[in-house]
């Protein structure tokens, strides 16, 4: 096999392959760059006190934070069920659950709207309860926690169904319950995936615009989060737009090169993963 | 590994076969036959039917309408977007566009609009006049400070501030009341025909008679109203310079002045 393979390689692919990565490269680093140059230093530094963008800056931190909490909170059994059980109609709630991925945002503000609104089927009845949605922080939250939802638990499922059953085997043959095999194997094995599913929930949510402007409107202060500060400043003071987007671009930046670092050796975990058999350190 | 040199072969033609009709399509949006229209959202009701009527009357000429905001119309122009006409919903980004020496002529007003208060049906916050709106708790809606309805809505707000039956702070307090500032008045009246905005500051031709079912308006007196005038113009890099010069004159002409009247619009004649 190994040997057919090297002889049906011919020497372009690698060329092939690095033009290709080269092309597509290009197009994903140009407007980056071009945003980059468009902002000096002098500016950024400047208008990064200003009053407009250190709000949108505290709101967009506040708002992601609470919306990935949500999202491991409830996410992680979400997670657990899908990875270890089977049950009817599986396959639909997997759909479901991926289906922000795809949508529209603003299709996904405007269902948002026809739930959660004051007229919509559950915002009548929350509007009893003294709850109100949109146009309030808490809609912001909720818009931003249903678009990145798919993006913690996808990773975080397949992280569960890929920890060896052989482990999990042998713990319950040692009469460890589904709890304590959860907490001490399961989760450990794959932390790796959970920080990876935090870290894309959290920049899915930060950069989330479509189902928050449809949503929970646009109020400097209550709901104007980055994106929506970048979208609105663009028609009037091009310069700030800029400063915005430069910081929404390094936040992201990090959080996603943030990822890319965690799994792995960090964690201090591999060992003890690799050996559950080992007492735990308490 | 055979299987992999199929997809290879699947790909190519692929990726090929897609450049193509990518091709073909940005050959086909530059046609002469196609005419693009770069339209304020206000008019899409009022431009849809003048559309249908050129089209009519120019059998082959295809009209695309591009909608936004005037200022994302003025956005797109300055950054190299290819139109023939532009119909701005303000004097202010129609003379922007100007000063970048984009247009081929003298903008030529066409319409008015005025400002009305738009409130829905079901009336949640029992909205009955204008001095309601400032009313603790209402929540409204209007257009950003940089949309060309937002600024009208604020300078309306002022004039009623000083208008009698109205208290001073008349503006001051509305403002307290509004819960989002949108992007475009399409979405202004969007919150309010959902019922999740207890009024908003739209055009009167925005509230259309799809619309009516489920808004009602709130008329602004003459007196504190902002008569927004309406400039079209031919853009100088004009694809289709003279279809785009009929399209302007059908919209100048008795028939087209009926259609914007039809839309809620004032006719650019009935005003002095």
């Amino acid at each position: 096999m190994t040997a057919a393979v090297r002889r049906s390689a011919p020497r372009w692919i690698p060329v092939a392959a690095i033009t290709a990565m080269g092309v597509l490269l290009l197009v994903l680093a140009l407007p980056f760059a071009a945003l980059m140059a468009r902002a000096s230093p002098g500016a950024l530094l400047s208008r990064l006190a200003e009053p407009s963008v250190v709000q949108a800056l505290r709101l967009s931190l506040l708002t992601s934070f609470a919306a990935t909490a949500i999202v491991v909170v409830l996410g992680i059994p979400t997670a657990y069920v899908l990875a270890t059980r089977d049950f009817r109609g599986k396959r639909l709630i997997e759909v479901l659950i991926d289906l922000p991925m795809v949508l529209p945002p603003t299709v996904a503000g405007f269902a948002l709207l026809m739930a959660f609104g004051r007229m919509g089927l559950a915002g009548q009845w929350l509007r009893v309860l003294g709850v109100t949605l949109p146009f309030t922080t808490l809609g912001v939250v909720l818009a931003q926690a249903f678009m990145a939802a798919p993006f913690f638990i996808a990773p975080v499922r397949t992280g569960f169904a890929g920890v060896d059953p052989r482990y999990l085997e042998a713990a319950a043959t040692l009469r460890a319950s589904e709890v304590h095999r959860f907490r001490r194997i399961m989760l450990p094995l794959a932390l790796p995936s959970v920080v990876a599913g935090t870290s894309m929930c959290a920049a899915r949510a930060l950069g989330e615009f479509g189902a928050t402007i449809t949503f929970a409107g646009n109020l400097p202060g209550v709901t104007q989060t980055m994106p929506l500060a970048v979208y609105v400043t663009l028609q009037s003071d091009l310069d700030t737009a800029v400063v915005l987007s430069v910081l929404l671009l390094a936040m992201s930046f990090g959080l996603l090169l943030g990822l890319r670092a965690a799994p792995g050796g960090w964690w201090g975990l591999r060992p003890r993963a690799a050996h559950p058999g080992s007492s735990p350190t308490r | 590994m055979t299987s992999r040199r199929f997809a290879g072969l699947l790909a190519a033609p692929a990726i090929l076969l897609s450049l193509a009709l990518v091709g073909k399509a940005a050959e086909a949006g530059r046609s002469s036959s196609t005419l693009r229209v770069f339209a304020a959202s206000s008019l899409a009701n009022a431009f849809g039917d003048i559309t249908r009527e050129f089209e009519r009357t120019h059998p082959g000429v295809s009209v695309q309408i591009n909608l936004a905001g005037s200022h994302q119309l003025a956005t797109q122009l300055e950054h190299g977007a290819t139109g023939d006409v532009l119909a701005s919903a303000d004097q202010r980004w129609m003379e922007h566009v100007r000063s970048l020496t984009l247009l081929a002529g003298d903008p030529v007003p066409f319409a008015r609009n005025r400002l009305v208060v738009s409130v829905p049906r079901t009336n949640p916050a029992r909205i009955e006049r204008l001095q309601d709106l400032a009313r603790r708790g209402v929540k409204v809606v209007m257009g950003a400070q940089a949309v060309p309805v937002g600024a009208y809505s604020r300078e309306v707000l002022e004039k009623l501030g000083r208008t009698r039956g109205f208290p001073p702070d008349f503006a001051r307090r509305v403002l307290a009341n509004v819960v989002s500032e949108e992007e475009n008045v399409k979405s202004v009246i969007g919150k309010v025909q959902l019922g999740e905005a207890d009024a908003g500051f739209v055009y009167r031709s925005d509230v259309t008679p799809a619309l009516a079912r489920f808004v009602r308006v709130l008329e602004i007196p003459d007196s504190a109203n902002v008569i927004a005038t309406y400039p079209i113009a031919v853009l100088e890099n004009a694809p289709a310079p003279v279809v785009a010069r009929e399209f302007v004159a059908l919209v100048l002409s008795p028939e087209g002045q009926a259609i914007l009247r039809r839309h809620g619009l004032i006719p650019a004649a009935d005003v002095p």
